[in-house]
């Protein structure tokens, strides 16, 4: 999304997910303390881990993209990388460089009993979390005053400035909101895989990214699509020649979308009229 | 209503402005005209903000905008139309309309000015689903003027409206802009197509070199050695 609107692969976006994932694991700890059940503490958790990313992100954009909006392009992209390598080291240094085991906050349904062995409650709550957030973040984008304006910004920034659209603020709430579903999606995948650390959020980004490009970019079904071809090269990979390959399948996939159709399985090139 | 004094800018180390001093008052019409790279668009660009004035003073209704961003100067009431029309191309023709009203906050009125401008260009009614970028040059050119008046200028700025369109198109793109005027709104004119922008102005001024250098009624201007010469092709 942030690539969409300053054409700016925001390396830093893993990070902000990994950080979501150690938020919601410090306030998980300290509600299981004070005795809360499962549901509140996965919110709750949920709902700070957000709320830190947003600022997060929100400061990320105003510290280390805003200074250099006018900068040719790869000033950004290593002020990107810098802080995904800060982030990282920053979590190491104050966390711990080993895997911290990850509380399972999504309870197991009862009635999910019978289905259990072909799909866990777990993947049931991240697919329709995943689902709720992407029907959401399309109306905004689609419906909303600022998400016209996100459009505009995207598609020619210097008009968007004439019709009297704040572009800075337009891209910071582009980068508050994507920093939110990192977080999110940090949370729950780190829930769902029970551990977590420093480097998660490096891979994360990448495969996010990839996912992104396949699809094609600024598509939110294009995102979606990608996931799941991603994933399923990456399984199938895996399956059948070996696990330590599935990386190599999943970018070899990759490059051939970017040679084959650049612009992503459901990107539409439109052609502009001069 | 809208004056520069001795108003100087550039890109970088290129200074496109010199020293542009030009005056437009409520209810005008008023034309640049310039020879390419003489430092017109940069004209514009510096009232909208988007380039800053190193020097000089801007005065919209007495008050200066220089410093302020480009959203605010919208606020006040000055709307460009950009050389190049610029519409967003992946959105609707409506869409690109409701961005024109993007500042404002009633939508009753916004409703209006939309019927209001789709019957100026019916065209635009009927394409209001396209994407903005299937549009042809005049209809993005219509589009562009039309979002422009979403905003409800009190100054339009034009840039180029004639450009790379057909003769027919552009004399309606014209009568067009004379009843926008007639109808309340002044109107700044930037054009390379001399004779057009005289004949619809009231007044004009020539730029040369990022200096404002003659100004005139439209009617002398015409008339004018100088002007008939480097500008007329007469």
């Amino acid at each position: 999304m942030v690539y969409g609107i300053i054409q700016l692969i925001n390396f830093a976006h893993g990070e902000i997910y990994m950080l979501g994932a150690f938020i919601a694991l410090i306030v998980a700890g300290a509600l299981t303390i004070y005795g809360f059940s499962g549901w509140a503490i996965l919110l709750l958790a949920g709902l700070v881990a957000a709320v830190y990313a947003a600022a997060y992100g929100y400061t990320l954009e105003k510290i280390a993209y805003r200074p250099l909006r006018t900068a040719p392009r790869l000033s950004p992209l290593i002020s990107a990388i810098g802080k995904s390598l800060f982030l990282q080291n920053y979590v190491m240094l104050a966390q711990t460089p080993d895997f911290l085991p990850f509380p399972t906050l999504i309870p197991e349904f009862a009635f999910m009993e019978p289905v259990a062995h072909i799909i866990g409650s777990a993947e049931v709550v991240i697919l329709l979390t995943s689902a709720v957030l992407m029907t959401g973040l399309t109306v905004l984008i689609k419906y909303t005053r600022i998400g016209k304006a996100m459009r505009a910004t995207q598609q020619d920034m210097a008009m968007a400035r004439l019709v009297g659209i704040d572009v800075d603020r337009v891209i910071s709430f582009t980068f508050v909101v994507g920093s939110v579903l990192a977080a999110v999606g940090g949370v729950l995948v780190g829930s769902y895989l029970g551990q977590i650390n420093f480097a998660i959020g490096f891979m994360a980004g990448i495969k996010a990214f990839t996912a992104a490009v396949l699809g094609g970019i600024g598509s939110i079904p294009g995102a979606v699509l990608g996931g799941l071809v991603l994933g399923l090269t990456e399984a199938l990979a895996a399956g059948y020649v070996s696990s330590a390959y599935e990386d190599v399948f999943a970018f070899g996939v990759l490059v051939l979308i970017l040679i084959l159709r650049p612009s992503g399985l459901l990107g539409r090139a439109i052609r502009e009229k001069v | 209503m809208l004056e520069l004094r001795g108003v100087q800018a550039g890109y970088g180390r290129i200074q496109a402005l010199r020293e542009v001093s030009l005056s437009v008052g409520a209810g005008e019409i008023v034309t640049l005209i310039g020879a390419n790279g003489a430092g017109k668009s940069t004209t514009l660009m510096t009232i909208c903000g988007v380039v800053a004035a190193q020097a000089g003073e801007i005065l919209f209704e007495g008050e200066s905008l220089r410093g302020l961003s480009p959203d605010a100067i919208v606020g006040r009431g000055i709307v460009q139309v950009p050389e190049g029309r610029r519409i967003f191309p992946r959105m609707s023709v409506r869409e690109n309309l409701e961005m024109g009203a993007y500042l404002r906050r009633d939508p009753a009125g916004i409703r209006r000015d939309l019927e209001y401008v789709m019957k100026l260009f019916p065209i635009l009614a009927e394409r209001r689903h396209q994407p903005g970028g299937t549009l042809s040059g005049g209809e993005q050119q219509m589009l562009a003027i039309s979002r422009a008046l979403l905003a409800r200028p009190k100054l339009l700025l034009l840039d180029e409206p004639s450009l790379g369109l057909a003769p027919l198109v552009i004399r309606q793109i014209f009568t067009i802009i004379r009843r926008i005027n007639a109808e309340g709104t002044t109107v700044f004119l930037v054009e390379q197509n001399a004779n057009q922008a005289l004949k619809l102005a009231h007044r004009g001024y020539v730029l040369e070199n990022g200096r404002t250098v003659l100004n005139d009624t439209a009617e002398k201007l015409l008339g004018n050695e100088e002007v008939k010469s480097a500008y007329l092709g007469i």
